[in-house]
């Protein structure tokens, strides 16, 4: 599914180069449940926007599902993230004006999903992640926890094949973060690809692989 | 999804009430400017033609001068006059004219009952009515051939004439002595503005047929010649012809420009088409530039706008809007500023022209009329600067790094 050849980042920053990959070769399965961890700063988060498309290696090659991104124009990425990955990020970023079921209604806008079929799916993601009473509150209105659950149902809502978070449980007690990492338990055993960046140990304990990134290099 | 955008621009324009007041208020400010200097611009020049128009449209005025230059071994400063046959002579020899008239003038003695007051003659052809625009009151008419053909005692009078000899009583049909001899009222002129005049104006006037006037006074000389060309735009054409045809009968230089002064209205008119087009360009210029100041406004609060929802942006981006949503969404909701502003402005126009319509300067600047044509020039004024205004923004909306972006 995923399957990286030698892929570096560089960050030209002007004055100096960051090398922030060094040569990364990984494999992921369908399926797979893994966990990266390292220090800050050492590139989690890179590898993860070029996981999910968002970014392009400098050198290496990266195929999703045996697609090279590197021949695809930004209109292909738009829809090659809108189908195929769900992004969940550690600040939520839900759009503050939007009710929970807008939010997670966008992708399938940008999807181009008629409304009754799109009205369908919101409610039943919204459900999934026990927030089907909560559909028309503004984030604001909703807890820490409430709020990454709307986030993961938007990342879920279109289906897609692998689920990217990076650091979901960041910003949250522990109590909800427990609950969230439930959440993608119970995500993966449904037969959900997923990818996370952790900080929390524990965290990666429930998962079924651990990858160690130290400097822009992994360890396994 | 788009209403709920644009109403979220409207919030997020609330949080800089100022910035989004000055803007608004620009925009507005413009749409009424354009819409009013345009409205203005093209009433005041409708109706200083029409008022130009009093005097007849597109018409030579001549008279005979006085030679400047020595010819035919004559020397200069020889004084020039027309005679009885002349505007005959004009008619068979120039082609271009279409309508030729001689105009005899002086002043009479008039009395109708006990009332008498000098008034000015004129005696002219038939033909002077449609160059001259001596509009009949219905019920009425201007002389005509048969009066000139039998010499008939009929004058068409100006209104004025008629209220001071005549007061509220209707003239037609009435008797008035023109140096004792009696005279018919066949015509009175309607009520019409005139600025430019020779002889004084129509109003005060009294016109009656060369053949009767000539039996009468018998006058050697005619004071002057009032001719129109076929096509308005031969008129300079015509005018050289004239002095041509004149020159060989009087024997004067046709390089002689004082021998026959000609007041060619065509002129007047032309220039009055270029100076009031010029004021209309120029007073629609001021509008334009007002807003423009709103459209560049409208950009730097777009800029703002963008600039605080970066992170949203890069998040819709990671779930898969291309960057041509992201455009669209932003001149959208660039429009939909603008709308609020210039609809408003719209509206605050159309009171503004009624308003000033019910003003009593209808006499200067006419009435004012929002015509579509202004209209759709407005409106597409206005969107041509909108674009140009949300473009920037939009396209740097479009184009954040998203992961830059969610970062932010
Ligand atoms: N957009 C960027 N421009 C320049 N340097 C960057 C950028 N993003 C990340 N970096 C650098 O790349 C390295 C890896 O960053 P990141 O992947 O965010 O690490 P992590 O997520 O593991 O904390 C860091 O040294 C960081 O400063
Ligand atoms: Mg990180």
């Amino acid at each position: 599914m995923i399957k990286m050849e030698n892929v570096r980042k560089v960050y030209d920053t002007g004055k100096i180069e960051v090398e922030a990959l060094r040569g990364i070769d990984l494999h992921i399965k369908k399926s797979d449940f893994v966990t990266v961890i390292g220090p800050s700063g050492s590139g989690k988060s890179t590898l993860m926007n070029i996981m999910g498309c968002l970014d392009k290696p400098t050198t290496g090659e990266y195929k999703l599902n045996g697609q090279n991104i590197k021949n695809m124009n930004d209109n292909e990425l738009s829809e090659l993230r809108n189908k195929e990955i769900g992004f969940v990020f550690q600040n939520f970023n839900l759009l503050p004006y939007a009710s929970a079921y807008e939010n997670v209604e966008m992708p399938l806008l940008f999807a181009g999903i008629g409304g009754k079929k799109r009205k369908e799916k919101v409610e039943y993601i919204l459900d999934k992640v026990a927030l089907g009473d909560r559909m028309d509150h503004k984030p604001n209105e909703l807890s820490g926890g409430q709020k990454q659950r709307v986030a993961i149902a938007r990342a879920l809502v279109n289906n897609p094949n692998i689920i990217l978070a990076d650091e979901p449980t960041g910003n949250l007690d522990s109590k909800s973060g427990r609950e969230i990492m439930e959440l993608f338990v119970d995500l993966w055993k449904e037969g959900n690809t997923i990818i996370m960046i952790t900080h929390d140990h524990r965290v990666s304990q429930c998962s079924q692989r651990i990858i160690e990134i130290i400097d822009g290099k992994i360890y396994e | 999804m788009f209403i709920k955008n644009i109403a979220q621009v409207f919030r997020e324009l609330s949080k800089q009430k100022l910035r989004t007041l000055l803007t608004l208020f620009g925009i507005f400010w413009g749409t009424t400017a354009v819409i009013l200097l345009l409205t203005f611009g093209t009433a005041v020049k409708a109706n200083s033609s029409k008022t130009m128009h009093g005097m007849g449209e597109s018409i030579c005025v001549i008279w005979a001068g006085r030679t400047s230059i020595s010819y035919g071994g004559f020397p200069k400063g020889r004084n020039l006059s027309f005679y009885k046959d002349d505007a005959q002579y004009l008619k068979e020899q120039v082609q271009l004219i279409d309508d030729i008239s001689p105009q005899y003038t002086r002043q009479v003695p008039v009395k109708v009952n006990n009332k008498k007051q000098n008034f000015n003659i004129n005696a002219v052809w038939p033909e002077f009515k449609e160059m001259r625009n001596m509009v009949p009151r219905g019920g009425s008419r201007f002389i005509n051939p048969i009066d000139m053909e039998k010499r008939r005692r009929v004058v068409f009078i100006g209104n004025e004439v008629e209220k001071t000899m005549f007061g509220d009583e209707d003239a037609v049909g009435k008797l008035m002595y023109i140096n004792g001899t009696p005279f018919t009222v066949v015509g009175v002129i309607i009520e019409k503005e005139q600025d430019g005049s020779y002889n004084g104006r129509d109003k005060d006037a009294i016109f009656m047929p060369t053949s009767t006037y000539l039996s009468i006074y018998g006058d050697r000389f005619v004071d002057n010649l009032v001719a129109r060309a076929k096509d308005v735009n031969k008129t300079e054409q015509m005018k050289k012809a004239i002095v041509a045809a004149m020159a060989k009968k009087y024997r004067f230089s046709e390089e002689d420009t004082q021998a026959l002064p000609i007041w060619d209205t065509t002129e007047a008119d032309q220039f009055l088409n270029i100076f009031f087009n010029g004021f209309t360009i120029f007073l629609g210029i001021v509008g334009v530039m007002t807003l423009i100041v709103g459209g560049i406004g409208i950009a730097n609060i777009m800029y703002v706008i963008v600039e605080e929802r970066t992170s949203e942006i890069g998040v819709k981006r990671a779930i898969g809007a291309k960057k041509r949503v992201i455009l669209m969404q932003y001149l959208v909701e660039t429009f939909a500023i603008a709308a609020a502003g210039s609809v408003s402005g719209f509206l605050f126009s159309v009171v503004l022209i009624w308003g000033i319509n019910q003003a009593p300067i209808e006499e200067f600047v006419g009435v004012l009329i929002l015509n579509p044509a202004i209209a759709v020039t407005t409106i597409i004024i206005i969107s041509i600067i909108t674009l140009v205004a949300g473009w920037g923004p939009a396209k740097r909306a479009s184009t954040l790094d998203p992961v830059v972006a969610i970062n932010s």
